[in-house]
């Protein structure tokens, strides 16, 4: 029986992430414990990718900053990979028992992270909308209207999403694939680059 | 009024009319966060000038991002009080998100030392 497979792609997606020489990956277990008693973890393992990744960079000064490279690159991973982790935690699908994972690859002069997780069709369909909403809209404009949006307590905030573009001048791209071998499911595949 | 976790320390001095946060802040989506809405809430009912000093505030999730901008924007409906963001320039997130705060609320002061 042959399996069959549909994808679709937003923003700067490529297939093949491109060589590095340093990149660490985390997988996290589909687990049956509460949710609450695991959140803390995904704080702790963004703290940990962003010591990591800070050790390889000089403690050279940054322009107009009174923190240094290390200290800025130790900041924004861990902003970052707590922001991804989160997401991929809240829009997971429990039902379907897959673990979420995160990578983030090194290069001289970005910082591609990779956080892949599973999800139901109805979620990943309000998600694409939103992704083509972002992606066709002026972010700043956007930004404003979904944080007063938010603020009123008015629907999903999103926030997480337009934080690490608009603040960190994140770029995403992401996929979402079916396959008829997991039905019911949708695998969400982010990629974000951070110029750094 | 106090809010004291291993992660985190958030309380309110009458006499300088100021709520302090300290640590690491990444509760669970907006409903985590309403014993820190209610503490933000009942401290604007005493002081008619309010300070929140976030210098000691190393880590903000983005639903925290989300709670800070609907508390500033219940102070800017109110109209009578006066709003004082205390930040850091050597805390990044201070330096990349509090700014878009003052979108929200033009009034609002922000100082990042």
């Amino acid at each position: 029986m042959t399996q069959t497979i549909s994808t679709q792609t937003f923003g700067e997606f490529a297939q093949e992430i491109p060589a590095s020489e340093e990149y660490l990956t985390m997988n996290f277990s589909p687990s049956s414990a509460p949710r609450k008693r695991r959140w803390s973890n995904y704080g702790l393992s963004a703290d940990f990718l962003g010591d990591y990744f800070a050790a390889f960079f000089p403690g050279d000064t940054v322009e107009d900053s009174p923190l240094n490279r290390r200290e800025t690159v130790k900041a924004a991973v861990s902003y970052i990979a707590n922001e991804l982790l989160e997401n991929a935690v809240k829009y997971s699908d429990e039902v379907a028992k897959r673990p979420i994972s995160i990578s983030l690859y090194l290069y001289e002069d970005k910082i591609i992270f990779q956080s892949i997780n599973h999800t139901s069709p109805a979620i990943a369909d309000k998600y694409c909308r939103f992704i083509q909403q972002v992606l066709t809209s002026d972010l700043d404009e956007l930004y404003t209207q979904q944080l007063e949006q938010t603020a009123l307590g008015s629907g999903e905030s999103n926030m997480g999403l337009l934080t690490m573009m608009n603040d960190y001048a994140a770029r995403f791209g992401w996929q979402f694939q079916t396959s008829d071998s997991i039905p019911d499911t949708v695998q969400v595949n982010v990629l974000v680059h951070l110029d750094i | 009024m106090e809010i004291k976790t291993d992660d985190y320390s958030i309380w309110y001095e009458e006499a300088a009319s100021t709520v302090y946060f300290r640590g690491f802040l990444r509760l669970d989506g907006m409903e985590e966060y309403q014993p820190v809405m209610d503490l933000l809430l009942s401290a604007v009912d005493k002081s008619p000038t309010l300070t929140l000093n976030l210098q000691d505030l190393e880590f903000l999730n983005s639903s925290g991002i989300s709670m800070l901008s609907m508390f500033v924007v219940k102070v800017r409906d109110r109209g009578d009080v006066q709003l004082i963001l205390q930040g850091s320039n050597k805390v990044l997130w201070q330096t990349k998100s509090l700014r878009n705060l003052q979108r929200l609320m033009p009034g609002l002061a922000l100082e990042l030392t």
